[in-house]
């Protein structure tokens, strides 16, 4: 077998995971008086499930919102592929390859699956808005190629049968995956999901995992995620971060967390001895 | 024999159709499957290339003669043409239905003894990986999609593409045995084991050879006038002798294009696409599309609703006469006229049937306003009688004889005789060879003249010649005092309205008939929520007050059709009830072609049948339920057992019988 580079390691199931995509050095985000994140470190490496935990208000979201570039902490640094990253806008961060979902779901109700997923290729689009308004040369041949792009996120996530009907007709689960469609369909080096299973039932859970996996394994994509499910996380994270009241409690693999005193008092909420 | 004549002799198996076709339709297309949004198709000389490339594969996997090798899928043309590359090599295919579970497809596999299996995608894979340890005999596994593969040991499993691939670079070492193994396959040979469902009992592997397989396509072919300008859509079960026939069989022989939809979800659309020539669909198909149509118009403007309810009135009466070519005045042809680009058009559009020269119903009995419906819109839609041990064909509706109470004429070849008991005989070319070890039911089946019990009761119509079945024979039985009880019979007259599913009725042996229902979730959950009344499952809506109530409507207006019949009035439902949970496959109350399965009913809810005859109001259980992936766990509930109105029968016939 070939050398794997340093700081690189095969898991168990034989996924390779490589060096930190993301690193986020001593991060403080403060709203006024409140501060929301305190002073956390935390990595990412290359191919990895990170899961970020921790009960209501413990900053989860802020974080994901500060990768993302929508939130700008007023210390600390964000290395992103082994550069440090300036103050960005979140479309900018998106151009760089992080794509993300919501707690909310935040599609467009009016459009069909199609177009919304379409709508995730939009930063790659270089055509005039001239040509596409008139689908012409250049701006036709790039819509073809983006729609095979897409028709392959469709059938990767089996939403073949909802194609062409608007979001806002679909059950929650679907758009969820049509949500986390919109998200690949950018083609991400990290995707961020924002609780990608709140709200579902244990078989909508299960398909979601699986999607999540299947998405890791297939595109190598690494996948930074945020949800309240124990189970869940426990079962598909490689890594996990613990947040309480905007600290960081607790960090490792989902063994370690799990029997992290810290970790079990603040969130799990069974006492120990 | 005599059926063979020169050219039906070189024309001796699937592969030398396959042949034939890739030299004389070369260029039209054979198969076609939308992937990735886009229909992709494959002509007769691409499909031949890649069959055989697939064949020389398995040859070199080790694929020997006489072989058994599953198919496990959804319709692909993947999976089509791994039966056909099967066959080539000498072996024999197995299709297996895709929705069973490992425990189910674990009995077949060990059955038939399969060294190869292929499967459509991780999910089958897993199953069969499932069930493995078991059925020692699996040696490999080849999978048709590669998603979710790659961390699977491929030590004993290999992608279809890359099976493929291996053929194309072996050629020259097996091309000659492939010629060899091919060239042998002669009209007895088997062409392919398909297990029938049972609606008792374990599923039984039924051999048919090439010659059944190929008289019934090229008779059934004629019959129909079928050319290879049709176009199917490939939706059923691979594993029903139905889709064996139409895909393969008719596909080959008459080398028409068979159409692979994207999933079974897209199915509807995938039809509209297409618009099949040539189309089959069991009854429930016509009724759902029906109900959903229905469903739809209810949300149409006062002038729609108005347009359609006027022109489906006229259509009604006048569209079945002009089909049958009776005479119809000038008015009423050009009234049709009009509908047909109001009404009848567009229907037949959106329902994808636009194209439609011949359709077929079977498998049940169909409801005389849904068939009536259909053929006034203008679309061919006759009905045949068939089963698995016949390569499908026993008797069959031609054009211009068609009704909704009989199920035709003996089909070209095929001759039927009532037995003495009532039951059906038939005798023909596409008539099994034998049950796969299984002798003792070979033979209480067939007779060593050729003539096959089909196990349904039925007669032939005085006058017409055409067959009229009434329900299995071994469900026709006697009530306590000594009536008819057929309740295949009364359970299809409860089907017929959209509110309800599925119905078993209870009687033979007792003083009255009860019935468990199951009601249909898309027409009463459109209807609670065209009434503001909110539920959260079927559960709940089914235990809904308003909901048994019309349930009970129904009943009634039944058991009243029912008096009118005095064989069948002693059949009415005195009680029903509505069941906590869909009857379902998974749990082996049904088949997988959806017939219920009496005897497995009756044991499970003994509890429920026996509050139905004493007297109580209600009746609490708890019910074991299996998930889609083998898991189970259970339901419980309370159920109201209601009372409906037994009908008399006019003027006491049954006391001038006594």
């Amino acid at each position: 077998m070939n050398e794997l580079a340093p700081d690189t390691y095969l898991t168990d199931d034989g996924r390779k995971i490589g060096p930190p995509v993301l690193e986020m050095k001593n991060i403080t985000l403060r709203f006024g008086g409140v501060t929301a994140i305190k002073d956390i470190s935390f990595d990412i490496r290359e191919g990895e499930i990170r899961a970020i935990i921790g009960p209501n208000g413990a900053g989860k979201s802020s974080m994901l919102n500060v990768i993302n570039g929508f939130y700008h902490p007023q210390e600390g640094e964000i290395w992103f592929r082994g550069a440090r990253r300036p103050s960005m806008k979140p479309y900018e961060v998106a151009r760089q390859g992080i794509a993300r979902t919501f707690q909310n779901i935040a599609l467009f109700k009016g459009m069909s699956t199609l177009d919304n997923i379409m709508t995730g290729r939009n930063t790659m689009m270089k055509s005039g808005l001239l040509a596409q308004a008139i689908w012409w040369g250049k701006a036709e041949r790039e819509e073809i190629y983006h729609r095979e792009q897409v028709e392959k996120v469709i059938d990767f996530l089996e939403i073949q049968h909802i194609r062409k009907t608007p979001v806002g007709r679909l059950p929650y689960g679907l758009q969820k995956r049509v949500e986390l469609g919109r998200a690949l369909a950018a083609e991400p080096k990290l995707l961020l999901l924002d609780e990608p299973m709140a709200g579902m039932n244990v078989e909508e859970k299960e398909d979601m995992s699986r999607f999540i996996l299947d998405v890791n394994d297939e595109f190598g994509t690494t996948i930074a995620l945020i949800e309240h499910d124990m189970g869940v996380v426990m079962d598909i994270s490689d890594r996990v971060v613990v947040m309480d009241y905007g600290r960081k409690i607790g960090d490792g693999t989902p063994e370690e967390v799990r029997s992290n005193p810290e970790v079990i008092d603040a969130y799990l909420g069974v006492s120990h001895d | 024999m005599a059926e063979i004549s020169a050219s039906s002799a070189e024309l001796a198996s699937i592969p030398a159709l396959l042949e034939r076709n890739a030299r004389k339709y070369a260029a039209r297309p054979a198969y076609r499957e939308k992937e990735y949004g886009i229909w992709q198709s494959w002509t007769w000389l691409e499909t031949h290339e890649e069959i055989r490339a697939l064949a020389l594969g398995m040859l070199d996997l080790g694929v020997a003669q006489g072989d058994h090798v599953a198919i496990i899928g959804a319709n692909r043309p993947a999976l089509y043409w791994s039966m056909v590359a099967a066959q080539m090599c000498g072996a024999v295919p197995v299709p297996l239905y895709q929705d069973a579970v490992a425990e189910e497809m674990a009995y077949v596999l060990e059955h038939c003894g399969a060294r190869f299996v292929v499967a459509e995608d991780q999910e089958q894979v897993d199953k069969v990986l499932e069930i493995q340890d078991r059925v020692g005999h699996i040696e490999h596994i080849i999978y048709h999609d590669k998603r979710g593969m790659r961390k699977y040991d491929h030590s004993r499993m290999n992608a279809l593409e890359d099976v493929q691939a291996t053929g194309r670079a072996a050629h020259h070492r097996f091309e000659e045995e492939l010629k060899r193994r091919t060239d042998a396959l002669g009209y007895d040979d088997t062409c392919v084991m398909l297990y029938t469902s049972g609606t008792t009992g374990r599923p039984k592997g039924v051999v048919l050879s090439n010659r059944n397989i190929i008289e019934a396509s090229k008779s059934s072919s004629e019959f129909d006038h079928l050319t290879e300008k049709e176009s199917v859509l490939a939706y059923l079960p691979m594993a029903w002798v139905g889709d064996f026939i139409f895909s393969i069989g008719q596909a080959m022989w008459n080398g028409f294009c068979v159409n692979c939809p994207e999933s079974a979800e897209t199915m509807y659309e995938n039809l509209h696409e297409i618009g099949p020539t040539y189309f089959f669909a069991p009854p429930r198909y016509f009724e759902q599309r029906i109900t959903l149509l229905t469903i739809r118009m209810e949300d149409a403007g006062t002038f729609k609703k108005w347009l359609f309810k006027h022109f489906m009135e006229h259509a009604r009466k006048v569209g079945p006469k002009l089909m049958d070519g009776e005479p119809v005045g000038f008015g009423d042809r050009m009234k049709y006229a009009l509908g047909n680009v109001l009404v009848y058009g567009p229907v037949r559009n959106r329902a994808g049937m636009s194209n439609v020269r011949i359709g077929y119903t079977a498998g049940e009995a169909i409801g005389p306003e849904i068939f009536e419906f259909w053929r006034s819109l203008g679309i061919n839609l006759k009905q045949l009688y068939g089963q698995t041990e016949a390569s499908v064909f026993i008797t069959q509706q031609p054009d211009g004889e068609v009704r909704a109470d009989t199920v035709g004429v003996p089909s070209p070849g095929v001759e039927v005789k009532i037995g003495e008991t009532g039951e059906v005989f038939y005798r023909s070319p596409g008539t099994f060879v034998e049950y796969y070890k299984n002798a003792e039911s070979t033979a209480s089946t067939k007779d060593p003249e050729g003539w096959v019990a089909t196990g349904d009761a039925g007669f032939f119509e005085e006058g017409t010649g055409h067959l009229r079945i009434i329900d299995r024979a071994k469900d026709v039985g006697k009530m306590a005092d000594g009536s008819l009880f057929a309740p295949k019979y009364v359970e299809n007259k409860l089907k017929f309205y959209p509110n309800i599913l599925e119905a078993v009725v209870f009687g033979g042996g007792r003083d009255r008939c009860c019935a468990f229902i199951n009601i249909d979730l898309t027409a009463v959950g459109n209807w609670a929520e065209r009434n503001n009344i909110s539920y959260g499952s079927y559960q709940e809506l089914a235990g809904h007050p308003q909901v048994l109530a019309t349930v009970q409507e129904h009943v009634e207006e039944m058991n009243a059709s029912l008096a009118e019949d005095k064989m069948l009035a002693g059949c009415q439902i005195h009680r029903f009830l509505i069941l906590h949970k869909e009857l379902d496959a998974d749990d082996g109350e049904l088949t997988r072609t959806r017939k219920v399965r009496r005897r497995i009913i009756e044991e499970k809810y003994a509890d429920l049948i026996t509050a139905l005859y004493d007297g109580s109001g209600s009746v609490s259980t708890t019910t074991e339920v299996t998930y889609e992936d083998g898991r189970k766990g259970s339901i419980s509930a309370t159920l109201e057992i209601r009372d409906a109105e037994v009908a008399h029968v006019r003027a006491g016939t049954l006391e001038a019988a006594e």
